[in-house]
């Protein structure tokens, strides 16, 4: 079946291709309904990566955040109509000890591959989920991000020693938010503490314990562990902050992308015996954590559904345009993209 | 009951035209007209798929559906009438025999020969038909339209650009609607019609506009099917 492709083809460009979809395949073929911009898909719409990443990448279709409806199924496991997340991260291979987000051959949607801004997007039977019934579809947009906080919350988990009486969370944007909120509704026994720069989007992490301006932090506070949500130029000041106050022997979690390397203080990384892992996509696993927690915990949902920011109904080119120029000037929130193609 | 109703040519050779139709022409490996019929069959809201084409392409084209849709049941192949309208009335009587019409019995009738429809469209054209009664898809025309004189040397007339739109499909009826309007026509004004909305503007009823897409495009002259293929394989 032919389908239409909207494709990045410059920073700022959005044009439309074709491509043809097997319906007798082994895909299944969904119908993008909401889809949300992320930070990655805003540095090559503003053409903010590499010329030469730019030059390899492009053409492509952005967007990895995103639900659909089931259009076909060739098997008719899935119904027409079923409400499904569409899952980014594409493995080529099985690996026994390496997660299938870290597999260095996986594909990623919006990043070595053809995005969800589509008429249809046909995806392995394995990349697709059924969501609950009644979900709010506008947070439902947003489940990829939601499921890289679980995935790294997961591997806390595991990695992390067991006193947990306190964690701070550095990071007042999406990100941020979206953690700590994860982090209270999976260790709710723990103390949670956020730590950013804008004083009343702090506010609104009502859900947590305590939250701080990074320039007011008590001198003796400490905390068993830490997570760094903040990213970019941000993240030395951050890292820094976290090695001044974390307890010896904690574990920190690292979130945040940032374009260019980042110096760190080894010196007090060795001293206080800490561990530092980094945490990058999700794979199925993650998604499914994240649906099992939609279910069983409902006012995270309810959480949730504050950041979302602008909700632009896209039916043209111009639409998706306007979606992403209107995100570069949010001041908080993930912009929705209502997808009418 | 909703039912997607592609056209795919009312004449072909009976009419002296000795090339082979474009619908049946290749575009990025498949006959155009199953690039248009997949479209219908992965949209869960038609209950049935009647393709019109010349008698002589009837089995052709059953082959075609056999061996690219898997001879699914949803899709069906009959003979077309001697005119578009009279096509479009083949598939509103092939209905009425099989399935009966009533209020509700939306037809979607489409090109063979636009395979580059989208599901949107698809969708405004349903929900359009059931409010409305009739539909037509549209673009806003992009160069300035010049009506010339009956003698046809001179300009007649500058309409308003803003004003005017191309005509694309699908066109979406209420059935039993448009079946009446056609046959309250009288044989001279059935001559009349370009194409089926037509029928409700002649008889005063409204049609309600869809937006269609620039690259729902009609695959026409061979020239169509050049930039067409060029779309299909990206190489532009």
């Amino acid at each position: 079946m032919l389908n239409t492709v909207y494709r990045l083809t410059a920073p700022r460009r959005f044009e439309v291709q074709f491509n043809d979809i097997d319906l007798f395949g082994e895909q299944i073929v969904v119908r993008p309904t909401y889809l949300s911009i992320c930070n990655a898909d805003q540095r090559y719409y503003q053409g903010k990566r590499a010329p030469e990443v730019l030059k390899k990448k492009l053409p492509m279709a952005l967007i990895h955040e995103g639900i659909g409806e089931v259009v076909y199924d060739p098997k008719g496991e899935f119904k027409p109509g079923d409400n499904v997340v569409m899952i980014p991260n594409t493995p080529v291979e099985k690996d026994d000890m390496i997660a299938e987000n870290y597999l260095r051959s996986s594909k990623f949607r919006g990043s070595g591959f053809d995005g969800f801004m589509q008429d249809n997007v046909a995806l392995d039977r394995d990349r697709v989920l059924l969501l609950p019934e009644g979900i709010n579809q506008k947070v439902a947009a947003f489940t990829e991000i939601i499921s890289v906080s679980v995935h790294a919350l997961r591997r806390f988990d595991e990695i992390a020693h067991k006193r947990r009486n306190r964690i701070g969370i550095w990071g007042d944007g999406n990100l941020g938010y979206i953690t700590s909120l994860l982090c209270k509704s999976m260790f709710p026994d723990t103390e949670i503490f956020v730590f950013g720069v804008h004083e009343e989007k702090l506010e609104d992490f009502s859900f947590v314990d305590g939250t701080c301006l990074v320039d007011k932090i008590p001198e003796d506070f400490s905390m068993d562990h830490a997570i760094e949500c903040v990213g970019g130029e941000g993240s030395q000041s951050a890292i820094q902050q976290i090695i001044d106050y974390i307890n010896p022997e904690g574990t920190i979690s690292i979130l945040g992308v940032s374009e260019y390397p980042v110096p760190v203080e080894t010196r007090m990384i060795l001293e206080k015996g800490l561990r530092m892992f980094g945490s990058s996509r999700s794979g199925r696993a993650d998604f499914e954590k994240t649906i099992d927690i939609y279910k069983k915990n409902p006012e995270v949902v309810e959480y949730l559904s504050n950041i979302v920011g602008a909700v632009v109904k896209v039916r043209t080119v111009k639409d998706m345009t306007k979606a992403f120029e209107m995100d570069i000037h949010k001041s908080y929130g993930k912009t929705i993209m209502k997808w009418e193609k | 009951m909703i039912f997607g109703v592609i056209l795919a040519g009312g004449i072909g050779s009976r009419m002296g035209n000795v090339e082979k139709p474009k619908q049946y022409l290749n575009l990025g490996g498949k006959p155009v007209i199953v690039h248009t019929v997949e479209k219908f069959f992965v949209n869960d809201a038609f209950d049935k798929i009647i393709i019109l084409c010349p008698d002589s392409w009837v089995n052709h084209t059953k082959n075609l559906m056999k061996k690219y849709l898997h001879g699914d049941e949803k899709i069906v192949v009959i003979e077309g009438g001697s005119t578009r309208n009279e096509t479009i009335m083949n598939s509103i009587q092939y209905i009425d025999e099989n399935f009966g019409v009533d209020d509700d019995t939306i037809i979607v009738t489409h090109d063979a020969v636009r395979p580059f429809v989208t599901h949107r469209i698809l969708n405004e054209n349903i929900a359009a038909a059931k409010e409305y009664g009739a539909c037509d898809t549209v673009v806003s025309a992009a160069d300035t339209i010049v009506q010339r004189t009956e003698e046809g040397t001179m300009i007649a007339d500058i309409p308003d650009r803003s004003r005017m739109c191309q005509g694309q499909t699908p066109q979406s009826f209420k059935a039993a609607k448009i079946r009446d309007l056609y046959n309250s026509l009288t044989a001279e004004e059935k001559e009349t019609l370009p194409d089926a909305c037509r029928i409700c503007v002649l008889k005063g009823e409204p049609v309600y506009l869809v937006e269609g897409e620039v690259f729902n495009m009609k695959i026409t002259y061979p020239y169509d099917l050049q930039v067409a293929e060029t779309l299909v394989k990206g190489e532009y």
